[in-house]
């Protein structure tokens, strides 16, 4: 194989799942990401998988329930309308403390909204996505290769710590082309006793359930799922910084957002502003502790987000609201140019 | 001599169900196939929102407990990771015929290779009582106090006989438990639905008419009479697709 490939975003996801192990994708259709159920409709026959198109989504990551109380590496990916009827699952999922991955390749909202990319979903991914209180580590890309890197991170981690991982894609990540190393080590599943894969008369039943009528013991579940939560915060919190060192100005994005904002950080350096970027890669667990060691030295951090602010409540918290936050946006499907970004970061510099 | 004794796939613990539900009976008649198939190390029961809900305490097989109406979704994904398990799921009317249609539908679609015990009472027991899919016409629920009126929410669904116009679906049989010869054939029923996923033959439903006196407001002796006069002429008992013999009831 050739030491990298062109490939579309949508594309590295599933074939970055296979080489992660993942053998049942669940999925149905929906702009802009159904290359990934193309793209597994072609390869999973071929290496013994299976691909089905379920007749809902909510049926397609209740499909993935099944697979997850089996035991195995199971995904589906999905588009913002699609994300929110799959939010029961993900919540039963968090519930009964399964790992899976769940994609989301963004577009905008509210309601069926528009195809082209957004950021809106941040809230409903970092805060769960449906009821009661749990997380999902959500994975943040901003290349096509760290759609390919961090779909088998997010295998990896949902399997450390029983999790459901969600890659947290738009639909510009979903749809460029770059070329990608494929090329990567992936940590083989975990032993996994507590599958639901029959007893062959040797052990007690397994029960997979998030069913729990006694208060006490419910609330005993729900610190110990947080108690598991704050060692995902402690190990797997992962962000970027650039040129963070001596900025004057810093610069909050992730995704796409990033990719304009380093530009735009670039250009602001050749102007002689120093302006950086901080790049949460886990949006869950969100990366505080640039953010705290930011305040001490820039007179502002700016938010680049494809939503009307979101993300920016969590740097407002991570910085202890120490310096102004102030928002650069586009909605509705637009993203923020290099100059609007650049713009802000002057009128910042003032 | 031990001329009878509980089939080891059911565990020995107390179940939740109210006196002179017939909850237990089906368990008992489906365990009791586990047992005499000898598949209970392989089997996976996936158990619904509803009365049976706590199902999985009960039986000693695997056990899954799935959202309301998702119980033919997760058995897909079971199914899926190893076909040499055997997968059955237990749901009621509100589960399997209200929220969790378009899983039913598409399961059966799909020829999917589970079988299904689908425990039809006529209400929603689990929450105390209110109309279900099933409920008959007239029926006063708690969501039907003045009974069920048609011109508001309309006619009962007859599950097997709807399924039955799908290709996909293998075996379709409905039966009740309300006699001691019903109890038979049901159990005969819910045997033959495990062998045909034994044999690879695809997806079997067993409608099991039930009585559910708590909510039906009966004594349990009225609520098996109230099977006989009322249910059955609105959900008449047979097969009602049987497609290794090309046998479909019309």
């Amino acid at each position: 194989m050739a030491d990298k490939v062109l490939m579309k975003g949508n594309e590295a996801i599933a074939e970055a799942a296979i080489k992660a192990g993942c053998r049942h994708y669940f999925g149905y259709p929906i702009t802009p990401q159904t290359e990934v159920a193309a793209y597994m409709a072609k390869r999973m026959p071929k290496i013994g998988g299976t691909f089905l198109q379920a007749e809902s989504e909510i049926a397609a990551i209740n499909m993935v329930y099944g697979v997850a109380s089996a035991g195995l590496r199971v995904m589906t990916s999905s588009s913002s309308p699609g994300i929110s009827l799959k939010g029961e699952g993900i919540s039963y999922l968090a519930g009964a403390d399964l790992p899976a991955l769940v994609v989301n390749v963004q577009r905008g909202g509210p309601g069926l909204g528009g195809i082209q990319p957004s950021q809106s979903d941040y809230f409903q991914s970092t805060r769960g996505g449906g009821h009661g209180d749990y997380h999902m580590i959500v994975l943040a890309p901003s290349s096509v290769q760290e759609m390919a890197e961090l779909t088998v991170k997010a295998f990896e981690l949902a399997d450390k710590y029983r999790m459901t991982s969600m890659v947290l894609a738009d639909g510009t990540m979903g749809q460029m082309m770059e070329p990608v190393d494929l090329n990567f080590d992936v940590a083989p599943a975990p032993e996994k006793p507590w599958a639901t894969t029959g007893t062959e008369m040797k052990r007690k039943h397994n029960i997979v359930n998030s069913l729990s009528l006694v208060p006490e013991e419910l609330e005993k579940l729900n610190i110990a799922r947080f108690e598991r939560y704050e060692l995902v915060k402690k190990n797997e919190t992962m962000y970027e910084e650039y040129m963070m060192d001596d900025a004057d100005i810093a610069i909050a994005a992730f995704g796409i957002a990033a990719r304009v904002s380093k530009n735009a950080v670039n250009e602001a350096r050749k102007r002689g502003i120093k302006a950086g970027l901080i790049r949460p890669i886990t949006l869950w667990p969100f990366p505080d502790a640039p953010f705290k060691k930011a305040a001490t030295h820039v007179k502002q951090i700016i938010s680049v987000e494809l939503n009307m602010g979101q993300m920016i409540e969590d740097v407002r918290l991570a910085s202890e609201c120490k310096v102004p936050v102030t928002l650069c946006n586009r909605v509705g499907g637009m993203i923020p140019s290099p100059e609007q970004v650049l713009d802000a970061i002057v009128k910042a510099s003032k | 001599m031990i001329v009878y004794d509980k089939p080891h796939a059911l565990l020995d613990v107390p179940l939740h169900y109210c006196p002179g539900c017939t909850h237990g009976i089906v368990h008992k008649l489906v365990a009791e196939v586990i047992d005499e198939l000898g598949i209970e190390g392989k089997t996976i029961g996936i158990a619904p929102v509803g009365c049976s809900v706590m199902a999985y305490d009960y039986f000693a097989c695997d056990m899954i407990e799935a959202a309301h109406g998702r119980a033919p979704a997760v058995a897909t994904g079971v199914k899926r990771a190893d076909p040499s398990k055997i997968v059955f799921t237990y749901q009621g009317d509100g589960d399997l015929a209200s929220i969790g249609m378009a899983e039913t539908v598409h399961a059966a679609a799909r020829n999917e290779n589970i079988t299904v015990i689908f425990i039809n009472n006529a209400i929603y027991g689990m929450t105390g009582g209110q109309m279900a899919p099933t409920s008959l016409v007239g029926q006063v629920t708690q969501t039907s106090p003045y009974g069920r009126d048609p011109k508001l929410c309309g006619y009962p669904i007859k599950v097997c006989e709807l399924l039955s116009e799908l290709e996909g679906a293998e075996y379709l049989e409905r039966v009740t438990v309300n006699s001691i010869p019903h109890i038979r054939a049901a159990k005969k029923a819910i045997k033959k639905a495990f062998m045909n996923q034994i044999e690879g033959k695809g997806f079997s439903l067993i409608e099991v008419v039930s009585s559910c006196p708590t909510n039906w407001g009966m004594t349990p002796q009225n609520a098996l009479k109230w099977i006989e006069e009322k249910m059955l002429p609105q959900y008449p008992l047979g097969v009602y697709k049987d497609r290794s013999n090309g046998e479909v009831k019309k």
